[in-house]
């Protein structure tokens, strides 16, 4: 990296010492909080063993950790996201053909900054530059699924083996729903005004950014994102801590375990209708799966909630006409079933 | 007088950006007229591919976040 004299003066270097204090800071709080956290239950009058306090000692353990994990990758996803951008995705993916433009196109919906609310920009923009319509679906699909909150409450919570497989199969279910769109020929059931447009004229030029500015972004980022799911995220904790210190081992086995073969659709039909509060769902549902819920039906239900919403499907039919909308949730709908029946014979 | 068109569906961000820039403008003291357009086949016509963008005499200067002061002073001259 190129380092200007000036720099030395300048604000950048107050940027990275605040960086570095924070990361510090972070790692110091991260890897003493179970010594933190007993000190600050044991200041309670409750007992471990007792239901209000098992939900309390939850409460008290996973909400720092899960707010403290969140921000760092968020952090992380934040610089990231400098590095693309839509215009550059779009270069990317202008005429590619289907099958590795569909692998592109998933990979490249995890690092784009994406906001559900540009679908529609985004979409024609990509339609315009000669994407061909199985991609960019893989794109769409794969952006909101496959998104930091997710992978960062994934992480917090189970683990980063299961952030991992949720990774991996999210990407599966966008590339494989992505090339069976681009195979069935829909390209007629866009609406009418959106084949009459042609091709987009812009190319906003990139401003090289240097570190200290990119660390920026990622504290804005930040700011954004945690500012926005921390409510849902202490909600969803609490219910989840109620569950753990109420409901009897082994309840969910009945209704969501393994056995139940029907619990897998009706888990992705009740995830439609819920948007976007993937950050309130994830820990009520650790607390389902500890009590016997099985793996590949909750992670259904997930992908469900994020990336088949109402609210997206009502955006998107301002450019998709209805059958092209309801093949979309079609085919997704199948590819995360699939997920879920093959999670739960496999594990 | 400048022209200066907020693009974007109406989502928060469209909303603090067209503010910023109301209040830069009166800040600086610069007359301009600021239209908010919701419209997606008029969004997508400027060729932008996310929101909030924005437009200063016809031509995209910003698209895809909330942009900061300074930015926004630099269009207002």
């Amino acid at each position: 990296m190129n380092v200007h004299p000036i720099a030395v003066y300048s604000p950048h270097r107050t940027v990275w010492i605040y960086v570095i204090a924070s990361l510090f800071a972070w790692l110091g709080i991260y890897f003493n909080l179970a010594a933190l956290t007993d000190a600050a239950f044991s200041m309670l009058p409750l007992q471990r063993d007792t239901p209000m306090g098992d939900a309390v000692h939850f409460f008290i353990f996973d909400t720092p950790k899960v707010l403290l994990l969140l921000t760092l990758i968020v952090f992380a996803m934040g610089i990231v996201h400098t590095f693309f951008s839509p215009e550059r995705t779009r270069a990317l993916l202008s005429g590619r053909r289907e099958g590795a433009g569909n692998v592109l196109a998933a990979s490249l919906g995890i690092v784009t900054p994406f906001c559900s609310c540009s679908a529609v920009p985004l979409f024609i923009g990509l339609l315009t530059a000669g994407v061909p319509l199985g991609v960019t679906f893989s794109f769409l699909i794969s952006a909101p699924m496959v998104n930091e909150v997710a992978l960062a409450l994934l992480f917090a919570m189970f683990g980063w083996k299961i952030a991992v497989i949720y990774l991996g199969l999210g990407l599966t279910v966008a590339i494989a729903a992505g090339f069976v769109i681009g195979k069935l020929k829909m390209e007629g059931h866009l609406e009418d005004w959106v084949l009459a447009i042609h091709r987009s004229r812009l190319q906003i030029e990139g401003i090289r950014k240097s570190w200290p500015e990119r660390f920026v972004e990622g504290g804005r980022s930040v700011r954004e994102i945690v500012g926005k799911v921390w409510p849902y995220i202490i909600a969803g904790i609490a219910v989840g801590a109620g569950i753990h210190g109420y409901v009897p081992e082994d309840f969910m086995a009945s209704i969501m375990g393994r056995e139940a073969w029907w619990s897998v659709p009706l888990a992705v039909i009740i995830g439609v209708p819920m948007y976007s509060n993937a950050a309130g769902i994830i820990p009520v549902v650790e607390a389902l799966l500890a009590k016997g819920a099985a793996l590949g039906t909750v992670l259904a239900f997930m992908m469900s909630v994020i990336a088949l919403s109402l609210p997206e499907m009502i955006i998107l039919r301002k450019v998709l006409k209805i059958r092209l909308i309801a093949v979309f949730a079609g085919v997704v709908a199948c590819g995360i079933l699939l997920v879920g029946y093959v999670f739960n014979a496999v594990l | 007088m400048k022209e200066i068109k907020v693009l974007g569906s109406g989502c928060t961000k469209c909303v603090i950006t067209a503010k910023l820039i109301e209040e830069v403008a009166e800040e600086k003291g610069i007359e301009v007229r600021l239209d908010k357009i919701t419209e997606m086949a008029e969004i997508v016509s400027y060729g932008v591919m996310s929101t909030p963008a924005v437009v200063v005499d016809g031509k995209v200067v910003h698209s895809g976040s909330v942009p900061d002061r300074v930015r926004v002073g630099s269009w207002l001259r």
